[in-house]
C-alpha cells in the first residue's frame, strides 16, 4: 500500500479507489489495448468488406455479404467462445488477449462494414465517373477520391462503433483476458465490496467513452471539407 | 483556327440498347484535327450516351471508336491509357469535392502521369489561369459557383494534354448568368485549335463557335453539315422543326 492511500480512513470508499487504482489502470491498459488493436483490425476488415460489397464481382460480394451477415447474427460471446475454445481443435491456439483482439476485431469488422458501405454508397456516382474519365484505375479511383471523403463521412457512426467495442471489450473477461471487467471482479471478489467496485469500474469506462467522443468531434470538425458544412 | 484533313476521332455504326430500348441505332461520324462539332437534338436521345460510348465510360454493345490510329473499342486496349487522352467535361461538373481547385487539377497530374509535385503544381496552375481562374486555386469546389466549378473541371480535363475534349451539356446545370463564362472558355479552345466534341442546348454557341452540327433523334444522325446549312437550309423536315421549336423557346438563333 502507498503512503498516499492511508491518508483516506481504513475501509472508506476513497481508501478503495485508491488501493484498487494501481490494478485498474493496468486493467484499463488492456482494455485500451484489446480496443484498438479490435477496432484497427475491424478498420481494416471492415473497409476491405465493404469494398467487396459495392464493387466486388459476384464472388467477392457474395463471400463478404455472408461474412457480414454471419456475423451480425449471432452474439459476439458465441464468435469469442467459437476462437478460444474452438480453435484448439484445429491447432489454433491463442492466448486470451489474442483470442479477444481476433474476436472482437472480426465483430467490429462486420458492423464496420455496414458503415463504410453506407458511405461509400452516399458519394455521388459522378466522383467516380470523373475519376476514372481522367484515366485513373477503380483501384486509384478508389484509393484517391472515393476512401477521403467515404471515411470523413462515416466518421459519426464509426465514433459510434469505437464506443461500442471500448465498452464491449468488457465480455474479453470471461475468457480470461485481464482488461478492466476482469480486474474489477478479481478485486470484488476478494473484498465482497461489488457495489463499489463496480461503480469505479463503471465511472472508469463513462470517462473513457466521454473523451472519445470528444476526441472524434474535433477530429471530425478539423478535417470537414470546407464549404460542404450542410452535409 | 483552320481544320486539317487529319481525322482525330472516328466512331463507326455505334449501337447501345438499355434493355428493350435502343438509344444509339448505328451512329457514324469523324471528327478532325481542331475542329469543333456540336451535337444537337432533343432530350433523350442518345446524345450523352454516345459521348460516354466515345470514352467507354459506357461500354457500346456493336461499333468501332478510333482515336487516331487506336481502336479503342478494342479488347485488348488499356482503356486508363485511351481516357487520359480524352478530356470530359460533364453537366454537373463532378469536382473531386474534397480537394481544392488545384488538387482536382493536379491530381490526374500526379497520380494519373506520374509528374512530380513541383510539374504538376506548374501545370496545375498554368491551366488554372488559362480558364480564369488562377486566384481560386485554393478553394473548395463548394465555395466556388457553377460557373467557376465548370471552368475548374475544364481545366481538370485539359491538364491531362486531350487530343480531343468531350462536353457533355456543360452549361445546362448552371444558372443563366453563369453560361457566359463557360461558354468563353470553350469558345477560346475551339479559337486554339483544341478539337472538340460538344452536346448542347446551346444554339447560339453551336452556330457561331463550332465548324460542324450534328442533329441526332431517336439514337440516329438525322442531318449533319455545317452550321449555316444546318441552321439555316436544313435539309431535313425533323431539324427545321426541331430548329423552330427551339427558337420559339428562346427567342432565335438568327
Amino acid at each position: 500500500m502507498t503512503p498516499f492511500c492511508e491518508t483516506f480512513p481504513e475501509g472508506s470508499f476513497l481508501r478503495l479507489a485508491c488501493d484498487s487504482a494501481p490494478r485498474l489502470l493496468a486493467g484499463l491498459a488492456t482494455t485500451f489495448q484489446l480496443t484498438i488493436f479490435a477496432i484497427g483490425l475491424g478498420l481494416v476488415g471492415g473497409v476491405l468488406l465493404a469494398l467487396g460489397r459495392v464493387y466486388g464481382n459476384k464472388p467477392i460480394y457474395w463471400v463478404s455479404t455472408a461474412y457480414v451477415q454471419f456475423i451480425r447474427g449471432t452474439p459476439v460471446l458465441v464468435q469469442l467462445f467459437l476462437i478460444y475454445y474452438g480453435l484448439p481443435a484445429f491447432e489454433i491456439r491463442l492466448d486470451s488477449l489474442t483470442a479477444a483482439i481476433v474476436g472482437l476485431g472480426l465483430n467490429s469488422a462486420a458492423y464496420q462494414a455496414e458503415y463504410f458501405r453506407g458511405a461509400i454508397q452516399a458519394i455521388s456516382r459522378g466522383q467516380m465517373l470523373a475519376a476514372r474519365a481522367i484515366g485513373m484505375t477503380n483501384l486509384q479511383a478508389i484509393c484517391y477520391v472515393i476512401l477521403p471523403q467515404a471515411l470523413r463521412l462515416v466518421i459519426p457512426p464509426w465514433s459510434n462503433e469505437l464506443i461500442y467495442t471500448l465498452k464491449y471489450s468488457s465480455v474479453a473477461f470471461i475468457i480470461g483476458a485481464p482488461e478492466l471487467m476482469a480486474t474489477g471482479q478479481i478485486i470484488a471478489s476478494r473484498n465482497f465490496r461489488y457495489f463499489e467496485v463496480f461503480l469505479i469500474v463503471a465511472c472508469i469506462y463513462l470517462v473513457c467513452v466521454l473523451v472519445i467522443s470528444k476526441l472524434l468531434d474535433v477530429v471530425e470538425q478539423k478535417l470537414k471539407i470546407p464549404g460542404l458544412e450542410m452535409r | 483556327m483552320a481544320v486539317s484533313s487529319e481525322i482525330v476521332l472516328r466512331v463507326e455504326d455505334l449501337h447501345k440498347r438499355y434493355g428493350n430500348e435502343e438509344v444509339l441505332k448505328g451512329v457514324s461520324f469523324t471528327v478532325r484535327q481542331g475542329e469543333a462539332l456540336a451535337i444537337i437534338g432533343p432530350s433523350g436521345t442518345g446524345k450523352s450516351t454516345l459521348l460516354r460510348c466515345i470514352n467507354r465510360l459506357t461500354e457500346p454493345d456493336r461499333g468501332r471508336i478510333f482515336l487516331e490510329e487506336t481502336e479503342i473499342t478494342s479488347a485488348h486496349i488499356d482503356i486508363n491509357k485511351i481516357r487520359q487522352q480524352i478530356g470530359f467535361v460533364f453537366q454537373d461538373f463532378n469536382l473531386f469535392a474534397h480537394l481544392t481547385a488545384l488538387d482536382n487539377v493536379r491530381l490526374g497530374l500526379m497520380k494519373v502521369k506520374g509528374l512530380s509535385k513541383r510539374e504538376a503544381t506548374e501545370r496545375a496552375m498554368h491551366e488554372l489561369a488559362r480558364v480564369g481562374l488562377a486566384e481560386k486555386a485554393h478553394a473548395y469546389p463548394a465555395q466556388l459557383s457553377g460557373g467557376q466549378q465548370q471552368r475548374v473541371s475544364i481545366a481538370r480535363a485539359l491538364a491531362m494534354d486531350p487530343k480531343v475534349m468531350l462536353f457533355d451539356e456543360p452549361t445546362s446545370a448552371l444558372d443563366p448568368e453563369l453560361i457566359g463564362e463557360v461558354l468563353q472558355v470553350m469558345q477560346e479552345l475551339a479559337e486554339e485549335g483544341m478539337t472538340m466534341i460538344v452536346v448542347t442546348h446551346e444554339m447560339g454557341f453551336a452556330r457561331s463557335v463550332c465548324d460542324e452540327v450534328i442533329f441526332m433523334e431517336k439514337g440516329v444522325i438525322v442531318e449533319q453539315g455545317p452550321p449555316e446549312q444546318v441552321f439555316l437550309n436544313p435539309q431535313q423536315p425533323r431539324t427545321r422543326q426541331f430548329l423552330s421549336k427551339i427558337s420559339e423557346l428562346y427567342g432565335g438563333v438568327r
